[in-house]
């Protein structure tokens, strides 16, 4: 019995076998003894989704202590526990997440922090400002009596919008007025993109094709580079500007970009002609989003108020988050466990947010664990039933944003109905149909 | 630029650049005239070159001798930085000076000259280099491909990934188990002498002592195959593996093959094959053929060394004595001398082979080595076993026949005919006795295998036993259907619908149903048809079952009969061909009878049915043969109310289904609106069917079944996907400034290629 306890210690899916070999009571299977098979299981999921809402309550606490709105957030890269947050007023915060305290406070720049991103080493973290410096600051809290001070500033000739480490060598990349790719041991930039845009609102790096970046310009565009090749790669204009965009961290080629038409848009990076998925659910423009680190969905930031988390191919959102007090949505973060959002807005509070909302948070015990995926695959299985369907779907959205959801409803279904009797009543062929996807891009050069 | 254009006149490149010099010149020419005012500066800066001198004489006292920069001390235009004086300056080279060297250069310099000539042609201007806009676009584009393309190796992981079963974050998990000291402890160094010296032992041995626990060279050989390659190359080893061990079998099959005959031709085939080889190696490659040769003779040498054909071994010996009785063995007795005689000659044969070598003398009859003896009519041994084949006088009469037919080759029908016997002996001997004990009780059978037997001996020549064997196999096969179907042909008649098979409750309920409908059918017409479709899988029933269309349609028979009135007059016999083509059209498709019928079965499905909840024992007695009383039965059988009338019960036509229930409505998934890969409301109850929960599977059935698609760890950092652990480079790109390098040289490239078109603009 020693020897299995040990190896119940080891590993927890060897050690449920072993408990049920150990202590399973045989029993008959025969099927004509357990009759009704489907319907039971159907009771079973549509309680397994009915307590799924029941237990559905996402947000697990905020982070007060700005005196500002929250403009950028940053993981760090080697730690869960550490959130680093900038503010409207040049404030950097570092905070610990567990203890949900702010270990530091720095008073980085003049103006915006408009961008803080951590090395991947995650010994150091480089910001961003309005004041047009670029700095460079030690993760590690500086002693008693010690300043605290910048490691290097790099004064740059305009103002940055925004910044991004490269995943695993000392180059980080800008974007302000041009896309400038920085040697962290120099002053002046390696490499500086421009293409005919005088702003960039966001630049980041490909985590997985690590030389490769996007851009976001002022121009609607989205721009594409290779940090060794001396000219950017491509460029697709949108119709609206896009304000930030990510990569997909485990599928090398895609990425999404949140659009101020209320929608995000995901890109095959080799077919730029048209977007793969548009994501529509939004009310308002979408101001930030960021992947989950198993690259199957994303979570978006909206200046709707509310946070949505989509699948990285689903056309809607899955999940809507929203409370009370919290005001325009700035920044978003998936946290690189999989397991928890953080949200930054406008009314100076960072939220956390269960990734998944009714999940049951801490240790499970094997059986639990097996219950929960019995539960998970039963909702699986029945999803496409309707009353299971119904209550899996149902949110509670505030007034207005419901109100505006309709509204914008019934818009797109008066022009798409527009649209349908236009072809209707032209002449077969003439009025050609144009799907979704193709209705967003202007250009691509 | 006589001397450099002597130096490096070798490649294309060279013409390219004396051309350039050439122009340089030209313009130098032109600016002669400031030439005069140069040199009269000069003076001016005497002062300043004198105190050059004097640094130059300070440095030279240190003892080292810098290496002096030459001073221009004439009034040239051109000094190069060799100190070499520009001779001749002031001349223009033409092209003509050029080739004028190059006819003196020993070596085929053809390519070149040809290029100098063309060039001296040409008339064209320069091209205008592109515009620095487009020239970007151009290298956009590339860059643009080929980025994506590089990404595009991710391709076939982002799939894999998408389709796996189950995904486990962080992708590259840390390896379980004890970890070593140095793994776990940073910063951790030897300290005492024998932990330093053990170090130093790892050291040497190149074992890494901290992060990684492999050498190098473990690495290195992990890495070089990924999981994919790994497993592709299993699959191709096994593939191999498992076609060596056919190609094994096969030549164990071959090998055991006793007939001698089979052998015989294959080593002659193969002895064919391998002379037109060798005859194709003389033509082609001699000394291979040489070799050959060589392997060949020792090959017979070998064999002659053996005395293996000298007539000395012991079934020579007894072929000897055998030969005065016996035509055979003296035929191979002689074939066996020829073949010595073959051998003892100094001429060459390339025939040996190692198969061949095995072999005993192959110009022998097959049944020779066998060992039973055959031949004698007397012998009862052998009579018995000829008896017992029952292959009667006929046999021997056709190969008397045959003997009419063709008396020199009389031997050969002989060896025919004991091939025959033992071949029919061997096939017995493999199991076909059932056949020939029915033969023995059909005579039409028998007759029919004997003609079969007799068609196998004329083929005997050819086929080896696997093949015969084979093809009385099959000859059973077709034969014995027949028999059980002359059989049933004898049982018969009575049959006929007695024969119906019940498999189930419900078939017997549709026969009850059948039997109704027929008693009930109100049409004359249909009852005939339903009685034929009534009867099921009977003997006639295979059948196609043929409708006549005026049967079931009358009155669209009336229609068409109206207008092919007046073909009718014309020919009676397309007529019939109409009807029987319509006849075979709608065979089997009796659809007003089984509409109705199905009507009637689904109304008698939705009757509601009496339950019967009597529980026998309970309140009295029980057990076998007692029935629960009357009372009791009658007091828990519950009859249903009658349901309200069908809709369609006065519509004949239509069926209007009451299955609909809507407070079940709203858990059932409409056949309008399934899901999306399925086409069929079948597929998708499928899927809906198989139960998952542990009540109905083993715990480890439903582990798996229930397993997540995705799963992640608590407090793990899944680090985005690593190109290094995913996709293995091919090809290793080559680092940043070689690229540089590259793209300068095809820069150069086409600069080159553009200064060759405009060429002849140079003055002559």
């Amino acid at each position: 019995s020693i020897s299995i306890q040990v190896r119940i210690n080891q590993s927890s899916s060897l050690s449920s076998s072993i408990i049920h070999v150990l202590f399973s009571v045989p029993r008959n299977y025969d099927p004509t003894l357990h009759p009704f098979e489907v319907p039971r299981e159907y009771t079973r999921a549509l309680n397994a989704t009915k307590l799924e809402r029941v237990f559905a309550k996402p947000f697990v606490g905020s982070l007060d202590g700005h005196r500002d709105g929250i403009n950028c957030m940053a993981k760090h890269s080697k730690s869960l526990s550490i959130l680093l947050s900038g503010s409207c007023d040049g404030e950097l915060k570092l905070w610990d997440l567990p203890k949900r305290k702010c270990v530091r406070t720095i008073q980085a720049h003049d103006g915006f922090v408009r961008g803080i991103c951590s090395r991947f080493c995650g010994t150091s973290f480089f910001t961003v400002g309005d004041d047009k410096t670029v700095k460079k600051w030690n993760m590690e809290t500086p002693g008693y009596g010690e300043r605290e001070e910048p490691l290097s500033t790099i004064l740059g000739k305009a103002m940055f919008t925004g910044i991004d480490h490269h995943q695993k060598d000392a180059t980080f990349a800008t974007c302000g007025q041009t896309v400038d790719i920085w040697d962290e041991q120099r002053s002046s930039p390696v490499r500086s993109f421009s293409w005919g845009v005088d702003s960039f609102s966001c630049v980041r790096y490909n985590p997985v094709e690590t030389e490769l970046l996007a851009s976001c310009a002022s121009d609607r565009s989205i721009v594409l580079y290779d940090m060794r090749e001396a000219t950017p790669l491509k460029k697709v204009v949108m119709k609206l500007r896009s304000n930030t965009l990510c990569w997909n961290p485990m599928e090398a080629y895609f990425f999404t970009c949140s659009n101020e038409d209320y929608n995000l848009y995901t890109y095959d990076m080799r077919r730029l002609n048209a977007p793969v998925t548009v994501h529509m659910d939004h009310v308002s423009a979408v101001l930030d989003l960021d992947y989950s680190p198993t690259g199957r969905e994303f979570v978006s930031a909206s200046f709707d108020k509310t946070i949505r988390i989509f699948r990285k191919d689903g056309g809607h959102s899955r999940e809507v988050y929203h409370t009370k007090r919290m005001q325009h949505v700035i920044c978003v973060k998936w946290s690189a466990d999989n397991k928890y959002i953080l949200s930054g807005s406008d009314e100076m509070n960072i939220r956390l947010w269960k990734a998944n909302a009714s999940e049951k948070l801490g240790l499970l015990s094997p059986r639990e664990k097996e219950a929960h995926n019995y539960n998970q695959k039963l909702k699986e299985k029945f999803q496409h039933h309707p009353q299971l369907r119904r209550i899996a779907r149902h949110r509670h959205l505030p007034r207005d944003i419901y109100k505006q959801r309709r509204e914008l409803k019934e818009m797109l279904g008066s022009r798409r109905r527009k649209e349908k009797n236009v072809i209707k009543h032209s002449k077969p062929g003439s009025v050609p149909v144009v799907a979704e996807r193709q209705k967003h891009v202007v250009n691509v050069e | 630029p006589s001397v450099i254009s002597a130096t490096c006149f070798y490649s294309k490149r060279a013409a390219v650049v004396s051309a350039m010099e050439e122009e340089e010149e030209e313009e130098l020419t032109l600016g002669d005239e400031n030439i005069i005012s140069a040199s009269e500066d000069e003076g001016a800066s005497d002062d300043e070159r004198k105190h050059i001198k004097l640094l130059e004489a300070i440095s030279c006292l240190g003892g080292k001798k810098r290496k002096k920069l030459t001073e221009r001390s004439e009034a040239s235009t051109q000094v190069s930085e060799f100190s070499v004086n520009a001779e001749g300056e002031g001349e223009k080279v033409k092209l003509s000076d050029l080739l004028g060297k190059m006819e003196k250069t020993p070596k085929n310099l053809n390519k070149t000259k040809k290029q100098l000539k063309d060039l001296e042609k040409k008339s064209d201007t320069l091209e205008l280099p592109l515009s620095r806009q487009e020239k970007e676009k151009i290298q956009r584009e590339v860059a643009y491909v080929k980025t994506s393309t590089e990404v595009s190796r991710w391709e076939s992981v982002v799939t894999q990934n998408r389709n796996a079963e189950q995904l486990v974050f962080p992708l590259i998990q840390e390896p379980s188990g004890p970890k070593r000291i140095e793994q776990v402890v940073s910063g951790w160094k030897a300290q005492t002498p024998l932990e330093q010296e053990i170090f130093s032992l790892l050291h040497c041995n190149l074992q890494p002592t901290h992060d990684p626990v492999l050498t190098p060279v473990e690495e290195a050989s992990l890495k070089a195959m990924s999981l994919e390659e790994a497993k592709i190359r299993r699959a191709e080893l096994q593939k191999a593996r498992a076609l060596q061990s056919y190609y094994e079998a096969k030549a164990k099959r071959e090998r055991k093959i006793k007939s001698k005959k089979y052998h015989k031709v294959q080593s002659k085939a193969k002895r064919k094959e391998f002379l037109k080889k060798f005859e194709d190696l003389c033509k082609t490659d001699p000394q291979a053929a040489l070799e050959e040769f060589k392997k060949m003779e020792l090959l017979r040498m070998e064999e002659r060394m053996s005395l293996k054909h000298q007539n000395s071994g012991k079934w020579a010996k007894s072929k000897v004595i055998m030969g005065k009785y016996d035509l055979v063995a003296r035929k191979a007795m002689q074939e066996q001398l020829e073949m010595n005689k073959d051998l003892t000659q100094k001429l060459v044969v390339p025939s040996e082979d190692e198969e061949q070598e095995q072999e005993e003398p192959k110009a022998l009859p097959d049944f020779v080595n066998d060992p039973e003896p055959v031949g004698d009519p007397a012998n009862p041994w052998m009579r018995g076993q000829l008896s017992a084949e029952a292959l009667g006088p006929e046999v021997s009469h056709e190969v008397e026949q045959e003997e009419e037919e063709e008396p020199e080759n009389e031997e050969e029908a002989l060896l025919r005919e004991f091939e025959q016997k033992r071949r029919l002996r061997q096939s017995e001997d493999k199991g076909f006795e059932p056949v020939v004990s029915e033969e023995q009780e059909d005579p039409v059978d028998e007759a029919e295998n004997r003609e079969a037997e007799e068609e196998l001996s004329e083929k005997g020549e050819k086929d080896d036993e696997d093949g015969l064997a084979e093809f009385k196999n099959l000859f059973n096969r077709l034969v014995e259907p027949v028999i059980l179907e002359t059989g049933e042909e004898q049982g018969d008649e009575g049959l006929e619908e007695g024969l119906v098979r019940i498999h189930s409750l419900d078939d017997t309920e549709l026969l009850a149903n059948d039997h109704e409908a027929s008693l009930v059918e109100p049409v004359p017409s249909d009852t005939s048809n339903m009685e034929a479709s009534a009867c099921p899988p009977s003997k006639n029933s295979k059948k196609v079952k043929v409708i006549d269309p005026s049967e079931v349609l009358t009155k669209q028979a009336k229609v068409i009969k109206v207008p092919h009135a007046p073909m009718m007059v014309e020919d009676e016999e397309d007529l019939d061909e109409q009807t029987t083509i319509i006849k075979e059209a709608f065979a089997g498709d009796d659809v007003v009878s089984d509409f109705l019928k199905d009507k009637r079965k689904l109304e008698e499905d939705s009757m509601p049915k009496v339950v019967d909840l009597t529980l026998p024992g309970w309140g009295e007695w029980g057990g076998v043969g007692l029935k629960p009383s009357r009372f009791k039965r009658r007091k828990f059988r519950i009859k249903p109310a009658p349901l309200p009338p069908r809709k369609d019960q006065k519509l004949p036509a239509v069926i209007i289904s009451e299955k609909r229930n809507a407070a079940l409505a709203a858990h059932q998934v409409s056949y309008s609106h399934l899901p999306f890969p399925f086409t069929k409301p079948e597929q998708f109850e499928r899927t809906i069917c198989s139960p998952v929960g542990n009540t109905w599977n083993t715990h480890n059935v439903m582990r798996k079944l229930t397993a997540p698609k995705v799963v992640t760890q608590m407090g793990a950092i899944i680090e985005p996907i690593a190109k290094d652990d995913f996709i293995k480079d091919k090809n290793p790109s080559k680092p940043q400034p070689n690229l540089q390098l590259t793209k300068d040289s095809s820069l150069a490239k086409t600069v080159c290629s553009m200064e060759m078109k405009g060429g002849k603009k140079l003055p002559r």
